[in-house]
């Protein structure tokens, strides 16, 4: 087999034993050794490599919980507020009126050839328009015949035109639901709130669920953003992994092309022994690329929607407690279940309600069945206290922050949703560290952009989008940051045997970067230029990825 | 136009019994064609018996009724039993153990051809109170409750007769707008479920239905004159009655035939899809001892337009 032997102006290895090296060499994909060229020299002949020479080699990044619907929207027409860049690497500056908006789609629909197609956007995010709201009106100026829909960045919300309502028969006065509110006409305004309102006009503008949940052309599109995120694995969590879609991914990853390893975990629906088995099943089909076998539950909603669940004293603003999207006692018997079978689960719990209410449920699992290293996650767990960091420290769990968030709406967690005092410890990445609790940070891609750099800056800075600093305390330093969003996502997923450090024996999965993070200014993180990843052995410049 | 499909809401918490009332249901659905939906086929939900075949999520059963998991979608396991050919005659939804059951009635405005007939909570008489109190849970639990325009109170055999009184005491306060029944494996007469089925046409009499000792009457009035519906369906939903449902067809105040509808607390007025002339008609259940017929009679004189 043969070996090359990759030379780099820096490698951040994330291997205490050996942080830093100019030179990795990779045999079948995986690493032979790391360190100066005529220690690798030893293994036998090589091809050196210099294509990265100028370049700055870090683990792989790993992305701890994304969801392949950020490929699926990139179908659509992006109309948020901040830029994003999409699959191909163009940057799409954020649209900041609702004119701006309603000028994108258009443009948009000039491209279109057939009249009655749809055309929807995503990523719509109006609480930056000075509370102006979207109604029908606003959207039937692009198109008063074709139906016009776009999603909010929240995902929960749609604002669509008067012929996408047509088009379900809501044109129309009459129906009486919390999430379609009626004009003054007594017609719907074109916002539809929730997944019930919102679901047959989604339908309509080809948004419908099993597109969201990642079809082929998604996976693709998604693993194309992570070339240019640096990413290697990443996470999608979570779908219903019905057979078929299984089939689809376990046949798209294994293409040679296919730059990145993904980890889809099942959504747990109801029957707690129906799911761990089914779980078990998967896991005898997980590859390289696609390891199945891990389990989501959802305990809560989210603190910005208020369907969280809060301790008391509740929500600032005083809005009645969130709801509980599983039974606890269903959720306690599939921990129970998951530890005899050896399944991972992770869940997601918001509020520290939530997160209270899966510390006891995890200390009863585990004094009927004491099980070491399980590594059982709460995933977000974004406000959780410091006592409760030392009872997962206690009970063994790990923790993925959503770092992210401050940036995006820690000025409304501020302001309305948990009030100063609470806000400052969300995502407290700095507690997680002195109390012993691995854990990682992440985008819940497509809620924020995927991009563990920019989620490692959210870290360090904790800057929210009008430039308060939200919980200095709770910083945390860029080495730090680094371990997260490589190493540290990668033993919450139980692969840091495998991927998260340079180092022997493990896959040869780099993030390739035009410059040093470790030297440049910290606020320089999240624009550092990512030049590709190598993934598997296998070179990925961003620049040269397909585009359409 | 077809008329809607009526849907009837089974809610409740963990234990309650939901999945022994849907069997029930299906074993004494008599000759209607149900769809049953189910948050998840979980552990043996549906009695082996009454399996004919399963697709995915699909399982067909005797007598041209089909049950459907919907995990976290409701509204599409709704489009695809609205889909069916033939129709079903009635969408019998068992919620998640943390639904509330007024969040998914809601829900059944926004696809057109259903309608909801009632929302039923059932309880595990025995535990209800410990969930009541939950930390986690009991503000859900009593929500639910509070939901209800039934309330199924059961495995009440298992009780002391103390025990039950106090209990019942204790729903009246806490879910006052709910008629409370007591039953035993979730055993109640599908008159009394899924409702009382057409009422424009045929006799009715008041014939006793009888399971588990737990006995219903009812009571079929058939009149000429028009009706104040809205005060008539203010009157037969006062507690005091103790009606559990009521259906009525009759011509409004305005010369409309509309429709009534009465469970527990809860009264709809509907346009009647069903034209032209004919005598009013009002069918009434109640616990036996407890339908009061001259009060009905005499309510339904005060309400003549």
């Amino acid at each position: 087999m043969s070996i090359t032997i990759f030379q780099a102006r820096k490698i951040i290895t994330m291997n205490p034993s050996r942080p830093l090296a100019t030179h990795v060499a990779v045999r079948d994909g995986r690493i032979l050794g790391v360190g100066p060229l005529e220690e690798l020299a030893g293994w036998g002949p090589y091809t050196l490599d210099d294509r990265l020479a100028a370049k700055v080699l870090m683990p792989g990044l790993v992305e701890g919980h994304s969801h392949l619907m950020e490929g699926a929207f990139w179908r659509f027409v992006y109309c948020g507020w901040f830029d994003r860049s999409d699959p191909n690497g163009k940057v799409w500056p954020g649209a900041k009126s609702l004119d701006e908006v309603v000028q994108r789609l258009s443009r948009a629909q000039a491209g279109l050839v057939d009249a009655a197609a749809p055309l929807a956007g995503w990523g719509f995010d109006p609480i930056y328009f000075d509370n102006r709201r979207c109604v029908r009106e606003d959207l039937d100026r692009v198109s008063a015949t074709r139906p016009v829909g776009m999603i909010h960045a929240s995902g929960h919300i749609i604002n669509c035109n008067s012929a996408a309502l047509g088009a379900i028969g809501w044109l129309r006065s009459g129906i009486d639901h919390p999430g379609v509110p009626l004009g003054s006409d007594g017609m719907p305004t074109g916002e539809l709130k929730g997944p019930e309102a919102m679901m047959q006009v989604a339908q309509v503008l080809g948004m419908d669920r099993a597109v969201l949940a990642g079809d082929e052309p998604a996976l693709y599109l998604f693993s194309r953003l992570c070339v240019r995120a640096g990413v290697t694995t990443a996470t999608d969590l979570a779908s219903p992994l019905p057979d078929a879609a299984v089939d689809m991914m376990l046949n798209v990853t294994a293409g040679d092309d296919f730059p990145t390893r993904i980890v889809p975990l099942l959504r747990l629906m109801g029957a707690p022994a129906e799911g761990v088995e089914r779980a078990v099943a998967l896991r005898e089909r997980a590859t390289d690329r696609l390891r199945l076998g891990r389990i989501k539950m959802v305990a809560d909603g989210s603190i910005q929607g208020f369907s969280a669940r809060l301790r008391w004293p509740g929500y600032h603003n005083g809005a009645p407690n969130g709801l509980w999207y599983m039974a606890p006692q269903q959720m306690g018997q599939t921990l129970a279940l998951a530890l005899q079978r050896g399944v991972q689960i992770h869940t997601h719990t918001n509020g520290d309600e939530a997160t209270e209410l899966l510390l006891e449920l995890m200390e009863q699992a585990l004094r009927e069945r004491p099980t070491p290293d399980h590594r059982f996650t709460l995933q977000h767990c974004q406000l959780a206290d410091a006592a409760q960091y030392r009872r997962m420290k206690a009970l063994g769990m790990c923790v993925n922050l959503f770092a992210n968030h401050h940036y995006y709406w820690g000025d409304e967690h501020y302001r309305l949703t948990v009030g100063p005092e609470r806000a400052t410890r969300m995502n407290a990445c700095a507690t997680a560290l002195a109390s012993g609790v691995p854990f990682a940070i992440h985008s819940d891609a497509p809620i924020t952009p995927l991009g563990p750099l920019f989620t490692a800056w959210c870290a360090v800075h904790r800057l929210t989008a009008s430039g308060r600093v939200l919980g200095e305390h709770e910083r945390i330093g860029v080495a730090d940051a680094l371990r997260a969003i490589t190493v540290g996502a990668a033993y919450m997923l139980k692969l840091d045997g495998e991927i998260g450090s340079i180092e022997c024996g493990k896959r040869a999965d780099f993030c390739v970067l035009d410059d040093d993070p470790l030297a440049v200014p910290s606020l320089a993180l999240k624009d550092l230029p990512v030049w590709g990843v190598v993934q598997d052995g296998r070179i990925f410049a961003a620049a040269e990825l397909p585009t359409d | 136009m077809e008329p809607p499909i009526p849907v009837t809401l089974i809610g409740g918490y963990l234990g309650a019994g939901k999945t022994t009332l849907v069997n029930h249901l299906l074993r004494e659905r008599g000759q209607r064609r149900i769809a049953v939906l189910v948050n998840d086929f979980g552990e043996l939900p549906i009695d082996d018996a009454l399996i004919e075949s399963r697709d995915g999520p699909l399982l067909q059963l005797a007598g041209g009724c089909v049950c459907c998991s919907f995990g976290s979608d409701l509204m599409a396991a709704l489009q695809q039993i609205l889909a069916l050919q033939p129709t079903p005659q009635h969408i019998l939804i068992e919620t998640s153990g943390v639904a509330l059951p007024a969040a998914v009635a809601r829900m059944l405005v926004l696809l057109p051809g259903l309608e909801l007939d009632a929302l039923l909570v059932l309880a595990d008489a025995e535990t209800l109170r410990r969930h009541a109190a939950d930390r986690y849970v009991g503000e859900l639990v009593r929500e639910q409750l509070q939901q209800a325009d039934l309330l199924l109170l059961n495995k009440t055999d298992l009780m002391a007769e103390a025990d039950l009184s106090a209990l019942r005491e204790w729903l009246g306060s806490t879910a006052p707008q709910a008629r409370v029944l007591s039953c035993r494996q979730a055993r109640l007469p599908p008159e009394l479920l899924l409702g009382i089925g057409p009422v424009q046409s045929g006799s009715r009499r008041g014939a006793a239905v009888a399971d588990a000792g737990v006995l219903f009457e009812s009571l079929s009035l058939e009149f000429e004159h028009g009706v104040d519906m809205a005060a008539l369906a203010a009157l037969l939903s006062a507690p005091p009655l103790r009606l559990l449902r009521a259906k009525g067809l009759m011509r409004d105040r305005d010369g409309r035939t509309r429709s009534l509808q009465l469970v527990g607390a809860r009264t709809t007025l509907a346009p009647s899809t069903h034209a032209g002339p004919q005598q009013g008609r009002l069918v009434c259940i109640a616990l036996r001892g407890e339908l009061q017929a001259e009060r009905l009679r005499a309510a339904l004189v005060a309400c003549a337009a």
